[in-house]
């Protein structure tokens, strides 16, 4: 589950992390009443910024042409006037895709006077089973461009899970990254303050970028997280009701929402034959079977080792309500459960949802033949297949 | 031979009370397999099926029936704790099937058992068979949710994070005639107990298997260890599947471990370590068997 910057900077603030002051928005008098609250606080600038699940948003452009999903603005009638603009406001970042995202939050902030910015993360080493702490001194960039160019600019530090991240470490971290002074101990605390959030919210991503050295009015530096972006791991949602509550279903397709509620697994992608298979790496492979044939998948749908009438009826009306798809193919290994069930399921949820696509179906499994036989006296126009490969190749020559 | 478990490993089922784990329970006597106890705590000295004794720890069951081994299938806020009782307890192999365990979970429960003598398969996955001798290849052991029947004893060892392309390959071998040592599914999750590569290593080690079905999916890099590896080392055959070339990146795809994140864990690059390491690698999933069987 993915968090909005705001909300990751909510819980960030809960554990201790420095962030610079500021309240989201979800309508223009809420925006107004936090530029009024920044400015009567005595800040000369604030920054206003949208809120959507991707990156690249200060280089975004809005539909209407408006240029920019970050804005500085010196007054309140410039910061009311970016905020109005952007409010409601679709957004195309590089990583939105041409149909951008709505802009229904805004996150205004106080604007800080920046002398260095820096990049860090606690994720996942998947190869150590450990969290690690990945900073650079390269901030407010691409960091996979860094990593892949220049890695010997990545710091990395393994952090012992029976431990948590030690003073000594946030220390060295500092260190590397050029800080001197008090700057080290409060960049430490600021480390720690960062992997405790992560650790105790059940992240599985935690990335500030930039994490910023400034200056203060009266001259003092300071180290403040000037953006972050976090997800949360779905298997802990259950620890964390004040988490699931953060949850902005409208950053999510309409489509992947309703099957999770069946306690189907569905990702919609862009192509035209869709996919329903039992278990996940065989929903994958399904997906490259169907390219390998020269076509492309509509989605990834796995119904899970157990799928009831009820799922397989939903499953299949998910499928139809992408306008993309043009055929089916399901693909179906009946370990334990009985084929023969798997196939009335088909036939029942075909008849109910009146589906008029070529359907493709390949069973294979426990109690088999009967599975076959039961397609076969449906009275629907299937197309059947013997194995996977027959199973795609035949469904990428019914779209064509 | 075989790896990890012999037809005559006693092992026990740790939540064989609850309705998944009980159908797995039935479905592994129904085999043949030597299920001899359960746990559930709070319910010992109950019977499963009339002739499996229900115990309330771990240790107890172990004392009681001499098991060695485990399947776990209770619930992911407690499936952590099931897997660190049977490591306390002593037992060889801990087999978590349950899905859905907190990453944070696997972190800690992994770093807890460095140093422990206990091997974990798992989490999120299907578990082990050590194919038998008799009709369908019953005798033999099958601890987790793997269907008995699709197995037939023989050399070949498969490794799979996915359940349903293990099955998918081990049929395959078993419509061509050709058997299988042990058959073991590593799960799909971040962090799992047993590696590819790890089990690679007990493949190559053991006498019975003569070639090698490695099955991988996006995600980590998992795979590529294990190609390294047995470029170097691996004295026998092996083809690979890897799956989700199509998946689009930074998205999960059913696996909590099956995702392309920060341009890492592709399955070009894994294919790519496949052949470096003269691994066959079967175009489609169709191929698995017939990529391994022509190399040998």
């Amino acid at each position: 589950m993915n968090l909005h910057e705001y909300q990751a900077k909510e819980l960030m603030k809960r554990h201790g992390v420095r962030i610079p002051p500021g309240e989201p928005a979800t309508n223009l008098d809420e925006a107004k009443a936090a530029i009024a609250k920044l400015f009567d606080a005595g800040n000369a600038r604030v920054v206003v910024k949208s809120q959507i699940h991707a990156g690249g948003r200060g280089k975004g452009t809005f539909k209407d042409g408006f240029k920019g999903g970050v804005h500085l603005a010196d007054s309140v009638e410039d910061a009311t006037a970016k905020a109005e603009a952007m409010l409601g406001n679709v957004l195309v970042t590089k990583q939105t895709g041409e149909s951008g995202k709505q802009v229904s939050r805004l996150l205004i902030t106080s604007a800080e006077n920046i002398k260095s910015e820096f990049y860090v993360a606690v994720l996942l080493d998947r190869a150590l089973g450990k969290p690690i702490v990945m900073a650079s001194a390269e901030g407010g960039v691409d960091i996979e461009e860094v990593a892949d160019k220049t890695p010997e600019k990545i710091i990395k530090e393994v952090i012992d899970p029976a431990l948590g991240l030690q003073p000594h470490q946030g220390r060295k971290i500092a260190i590397a990254l050029g800080l001197r002074g008090r700057l080290i101990g409060q960049t430490a605390s600021l480390l720690r303050a960062l992997y405790k959030t992560w650790h105790e919210c059940d992240g599985t991503m935690l990335e500030i970028n930039p994490l910023a050295l400034i200056v203060n009015e009266d001259g003092t530096e300071a180290v403040v997280a000037l953006d972050a972006k976090m997800s949360i791991d779905d298997n802990a949602l259950f620890r964390h009701p004040d988490i699931v509550a953060m949850r902005d279903l409208s950053e999510e397709n309409p489509l992947e929402v309703e099957a999770a509620g069946h306690d189907l697994n569905y990702i919609k992608l862009d192509g035209n034959i869709a996919c329903l298979v039992n278990g996940a790496g065989l929903a994958m492979a399904t997906m490259d079977a169907i390219k390998h044939y020269g076509g492309d998948p509509a989605n990834f749908l796995d119904v899970g080792g157990g799928a009831t009438k009820e799922q397989v009826k939903a499953a299949f009306e998910i499928i139809v309500g992408d306008p993309n798809v043009q055929a089916i193919l399901v693909n179906i290994f009946g370990g334990i459960m009985n084929c023969n069930t798997i196939a009335e399921g088909i036939v029942a949820a075909v008849k109910e949802t009146h589906l008029t696509l070529p359907l493709v179906v390949r069973l294979e499994g426990n109690n088999v033949d009967a599975g076959r036989a039961t397609l076969a006296a449906s009275g629907l126009t299937l197309i059947t297949a013997d194995s996977l490969s027959e199973a795609a190749e035949k469904a990428v020559a019914a779209v064509k | 031979m075989s790896i990890l478990v012999k037809p005559d490993t006693k092992f026990l089922v740790q939540g064989i009370t609850g309705g998944f784990g009980g159908r797995h329970a039935q479905l592994s006597l129904d085999y043949g397999s030597q299920l001899v106890a359960g746990v559930t705590p709070g319910k010992g000295g109950q019977m499963f099926a009339d002739t499996v004794p229900v115990f309330d720890s771990v240790a107890e069951a172990m004392a009681e029936t001499g098991a060695t081994a485990s399947a776990i299938f209770v619930p992911p806020p407690f499936a952590a704790d099931a897997i660190l009782e049977g490591a306390a307890a002593g037992l060889d192999l801990v087999v978590c099937i349950t899905e859905g365990i907190p990453v944070r979970d696997m972190i800690e429960v992994k770093d807890a058992l460095k140093d422990s003598p206990t091997t974990l398969l798992g989490p999120n996955c299907p578990g082990v068979v050590t194919p038998g001798e008799g009709k369908d290849s019953s005798g033999g052991c099958r601890i987790g949710i793997s269907p008995g029947y699709i197995h037939k004893k023989g050399n070949i060892g498969v490794v799979s994070r996915s359940g349903t392309l293990t099955y998918e390959a081990v049929w395959q071998l078993t419509s061509r005639g050709v058997g299988q040592s042990t058959c073991v599914g590593i799960g799909g999750d971040p962090v799992p107990g047993m590696t590819h590569l790890d089990v690679l290593k007990l493949f190559n080690d053991d006498p019975e298997t003569t070639g090698i079905i490695m099955i991988g999916e996006i995600g980590g890099t998992a795979e590529e260890e294990a190609a390294a590896w047995a470029k170097a080392h691996c004295t026998k055959p092996i083809a690979g599947f890897i799956a989700g070339a199509t998946a689009p990146p930074g998205r999960r795809m059913g696996h909590a471990g099956a995702i392309v994140s920060g341009g890492k864990g592709t399955a070009e690059a894994k294919m790519d370590a496949f052949r470096e390491a003269g691994i066959g690698v079967a175009e489609t999933p169709s191929e698995m068997a017939d990529t391994l069987l022509k190399m040998m």
